[in-house]
């Protein structure tokens, strides 16, 4: 075993199962994820991917099966529940409010009161606070932002998907989720959303990432999590295994039982 | 080590949204002292302390109702009823007060709460039912307008009680006559102006209106906004039911009937947008004073009055057409 291997498993899944009418999205789907790692999710369309991150995040609740976060077995039923445990997702394209400032979008759904009886009774926010503390995390993932006071269409594309993955990682004590966050962007914004995304790993918090772009998982991720059927399939490395292999346990060229 | 950078183009065109965000209370601002420019040069009497005053007490009811149009239009939501719920309003007061003998201040408080009863109702048809803003309050305008109507019996209360008008009586600040009806209504713009500007129920208002599904993703009560929202525009309404009583100094069953397209209008002059999410009540107030210059303005200059409107209708047309250039450049 390696020493990435020994770890206890901080985000795990046994035999998940999800069904929406007469088809089974998650047919016993197992899932681990330990410290410190980029873990990859891939499949083909239909193979239980975004299921499996619903119910990890909290949006859907399975039918049977076990979630467990270090140890501990969950139940979500909201992503509310989710994000208080420290498990924070970037959606694709739909979580920012595009009118409201960075600050304000870091903070969206967690605005931080003034003290004392202006929080209290008038729920005033404390906009200087988030101000200095949405500047730290921007900071601490070295993203480049004009202003914390410019409204997020301002932005390009890359630079909101930063504004996005650092709101997770302010928030994430655990577990970062992000769903496809370079799908919508250029070659040189991937590279720079591909940087954040090890900035995060950097700060101690595993990230789960469900990619399309097989040469992207092959660069970015730490192990490969192959997804058929609403199974698990096999966990692969980029060091194990070549795209090929990967494209084929994905379609069911080839299968076989992981070793890991 | 991530680094993002901004091309020059971006810069560009973000330098010019800034400027478009600041333009949407910078136009209202500059249209508003131009139009008083243009009218003190016109007529004497435009620009004297008591015209002004009178502007403000001419507008302060649809000022009022333009408030919690702002919030409403604030969530891309419509409300049409506003001013049918504010006729219904002051025929519970009046007629409660003057046919039943009620006592007024009692009668004031269950009229607020009908108007703001019709805002909760709003509220969770909108979010409840999720149907479209502008037919639930197309059909709570006509319950208010026909309960309007049955409960009057179609006439025209008055000899009201002291109490009831009290918001039309004035003040003098140093020669002028100023109603505290106007004091109300401006102190209801601050009031609102800090709980969207200020609070976390005021962002997330914003939030709302700009991307519900962002904001119910991060953790944003959509629903419990929109209802608050809803009915706090029910209360405003009833408040205004209050002033035009105190105005008018009756209660009368025909007030009210284009008092939701004339506070749409104000609040879409003022640079809110309608499709949510961008403006505000300081636009509003600039917006609501834009069309009381005009008519007033107009009026004294001795233009028949049904080019008051022609004005208002050209007015309404630039500001969405403003509103929506601005959006596609946007996108």
């Amino acid at each position: 075993m390696s020493a990435v291997e020994a770890g206890v498993a901080v985000l795990e899944a046994r035999g998940l199962v999800k069904r929406y009418g007469n088809v089974t999205a998650l047919d016993g789907a197992d899932f681990d994820l330990r410290p410190r790692e980029i873990l990859a999710l891939i499949g083909d369309n239909g193979a239980g991917k975004s299921t499996l991150i619903k119910a990890l995040s909290g949006a859907i609740a399975p039918d049977g099966g076990q979630i467990l976060l270090n140890g501990t077995q969950m139940h979500f039923r909201a992503p509310l529940d989710a994000r208080r445990h420290g498990i924070e997702t970037v959606y694709q394209d739909l979580a920012l409010a595009p009118a409201l400032d960075i600050a304000e979008n870091v903070f969206l759904g967690r605005e931080l009161r003034r003290r004392g009886i202006l929080g209290i009774v008038l729920r005033m926010a404390d906009r200087p606070r988030m101000l200095r503390e949405a500047g730290t995390h921007i900071a601490n993932l070295k993203i480049r932002i004009g202003s914390l006071t410019q409204a997020v269409e301002t932005l390009s594309g890359g630079q909101r998907q930063g504004v996005a993955v650092a709101r997770a990682a302010a928030f994430a004590s655990r577990v970062v989720i992000m769903d496809e966050p370079t799908a919508a962007l250029g070659v040189k914004e991937s590279g720079q959303v591909l940087d954040l995304i090890r900035e995060v790993r950097e700060h101690g918090v595993p990230v789960v990432l469900i990619s399309h772009n097989m040469p992207q998982v092959f660069e970015i991720a730490d192990r490969i999590h192959i997804m058929r059927l609403g199974r698990r399939v096999a966990t692969i490395t980029p060091q194990s295994h070549t795209m090929s292999d990967a494209v084929a346990l994905m379609t069911g060229a080839t299968s076989f039982k992981s070793d890991n | 080590m991530a680094r993002i950078n901004r091309t020059r183009t971006e810069e560009g065109a973000s330098s010019v949204l800034t400027r478009a965000r600041a333009m949407s209370t910078l136009g209202p601002l500059l249209a508003l002292i131009l139009s008083s420019i243009f009218f003190s040069s016109r007529t004497d009497r435009f620009l004297t302390s008591d015209n002004l005053s009178l502007i403000v007490q001419q507008v302060a009811v649809v000022g009022i109702i333009a408030i919690g149009q702002t919030m409403v239009i604030l969530t891309a939501g419509i409300d049409l009823s506003c001013g049918a719920v504010m006729a219904f309003g002051t025929i519970i007061m009046t007629r409660l007060a003057v046919t039943h003998g009620l006592n007024p201040f009692a009668a004031i408080a269950l009229g607020l709460t009908v108007c703001t009863a019709f805002g909760v109702l709003n509220g969770l048809l909108v979010t409840g039912l999720r149907l479209p803003p502008f037919i639930v309050t197309l059909g709570t305008l006509n319950i208010a307008f026909a309960l309007t109507h049955i409960v009057s019996n179609e006439e025209t209360i008055a000899n009201l009680p002291a109490s009831l008008t009290f918001f039309g009586n004035t003040f003098q600040v140093s020669a002028t006559s100023v109603t505290y009806g106007s004091v109300l209504a401006l102190s209801l713009a601050l009031v609102t102006w800090f709980v969207l500007t200020k609070t976390i129920g005021g962002r997330h208002i914003y939030a709302t209106g700009n991307n519900p599904v962002a904001a119910r993703l991060a953790g944003v009560r959509t629903r419990r906004v929109l209802i608050s929202v809803y009915t706090s525009a029910g209360l405003l309404y009833g408040i205004a039911a209050l002033v035009l009583i105190g105005r008018t100094g009756v209660g009368d069953p025909q007030a009210g009937q284009s008092d939701n397209l004339d506070s749409i209008t104000a609040v879409v002059v003022g640079g809110t947008s309608l499709f949510g999410g961008r403006g505000g009540v300081v636009g509003t107030v600039i917006g609501t004073l834009i069309v009381g210059v005009f008519r007033n303005g107009l009026q004294l200059m001795g233009v028949a009055a049904i080019y008051q409107f022609l004005i208002t209708g050209v007015l309404v047309i630039i500001a969405v057409a403003v509103d929506q250039l601005s959006r596609r450049r946007r996108e």
